[in-house]
């Protein structure tokens, strides 16, 4: 029987499918219930289906064989952020030096930041460049620590943990260093964790959400530029 | 059917950018381009919101979901960083905070400061009015 069920896993196309909806509906109701921020559907989502998968013996590879008909659907998605953009358009036309240094300033934090720790927790030049790109949307930020030599699969892991982290702690930051402004809001958590924290600065508002998408766009372009010089600096 | 003519449109510009992530020699993945394609087609009025209005919406807000997938793959990338991995998540979890702070306080000082000045100009020009 318990042979027959793990058989029925391993080939079923929308377990993947199931589990990954249903463990992302049990962290909405978390949420609601407690309200707590680590309680984040997204990372409860996460945090469950990897049980699950560990309890059932359930290998990655028939789990993201149904579950990435999901994630086909993300580059879709990400191409709709221009219809809030669209919608937001006069408030960057407004604040055009501001949301454009505010970027710059972003890209430029970011990667001084990573350069000052690796260097003072002593790490090796290819861990400098795989962390590098860490802040910009994972297809632009794979090929960036592609082209300088980093180790991909890591560089797309801190990628998603810093998407998560945004996701998670954004509103909640950005309320203590009181930072009050939406489009302030938006650049931020645009810049420092692409597409994840959008869909947080998404559900904070329309201007809050275009102007994270404008971040997006904005610092993965900037990076790909910056990244190469900063890559000879340590 | 009309659900169905917006999610192909939006099929559709995500076509149009995986061309263009394929033809042009730059590391930018297709959803940028579908996004500038996207934005510039609503710029130039060749497309109304509204043809894509409900499915974009819905698209948008389940976006979270679409992460899940892609994360859980994370497990198989563990023993990369077995070794140093406080290092490598201490680096993640300060920087992203930091940038965050960055970001945010050089936009808002920048569109107080701007704020402030035009008050300060509207006020002037009232004097001399008077």
């Amino acid at each position: 029987m318990e042979k027959l069920m793990h058989e029925f896993l391993a080939e079923s196309v929308y377990m993947g499918v199931m589990l990954t909806i249903g463990t992302y509906c049990i962290g909405i109701w978390l949420k609601k219930k407690t309200g707590w921020t680590l309680l984040n559907p997204l990372l409860v989502s996460i945090v469950l289906s990897i049980c699950f998968l560990y309890a059932t013996g359930t290998t990655y590879e028939s789990y993201s064989e149904g579950a990435s008909t999901i994630s086909y659907l993300l580059t879709p998605a990400t191409v709709c952020l221009a219809v809030p953009l669209y919608e937001q358009i006069e408030h960057l036309k407004r604040n055009y030096h501001a949301v454009t240094l505010g970027i710059v300033a972003g890209v430029l934090s970011s990667m001084l930041s990573i350069l000052g720790m690796v260097l003072l927790l002593g790490m090796d030049h290819q861990a400098y460049v795989t962390l590098l790109p860490k802040s910009i949307t994972t297809a632009i930020g794979m090929s960036v620590s592609e082209e300088l030599g980093g180790n991909v699969p890591v560089t797309i892991l801190v990628i998603v943990l810093t998407g998560i982290t945004g996701n998670i702690f954004a509103e909640k930051f950005l309320r203590l260093i009181k930072v009050k402004e939406p489009i302030a809001k938006g650049i931020a958590i645009g810049s420092a964790s692409h597409v994840i924290g959008t869909s947080k600065a998404m559900e904070m508002g329309q201007t809050e959400g275009a102007m994270s998408s404008l971040a997006i766009v904005t610092s993965g372009v900037l990076t790909v530029i910056m990244a190469s010089v900063f890559a000879l600096l340590a | 059917m009309r659900y169905v003519i917006q999610l192909f449109i939006i099929i559709c510009f995500s076509f149009a950018g995986e061309l263009l992530h394929r033809v042009l020699p730059f590391p930018i993945p297709a959803s940028i381009y579908g996004i500038i394609l996207l934005f510039s087609a609503l710029e130039l009025r060749l497309l109304k919101v509204e043809h894509i209005r409900e499915v974009s919406t819905t698209l948008i807000i389940s976006m979270p979901v679409m992460f899940v997938p892609p994360a859980v793959g994370l497990i198989n990338t563990w023993d990369n960083i077995k070794n140093n991995w406080p290092e490598y998540l201490l680096i993640t979890f300060a920087s992203t905070f930091v940038v965050m702070a960055v970001a945010g306080w050089t936009t808002q000082r920048l569109i107080q400061w701007r704020r402030y000045r035009r008050t300060q100009k509207t006020s002037k020009n009232g004097k001399v009015n008077a």
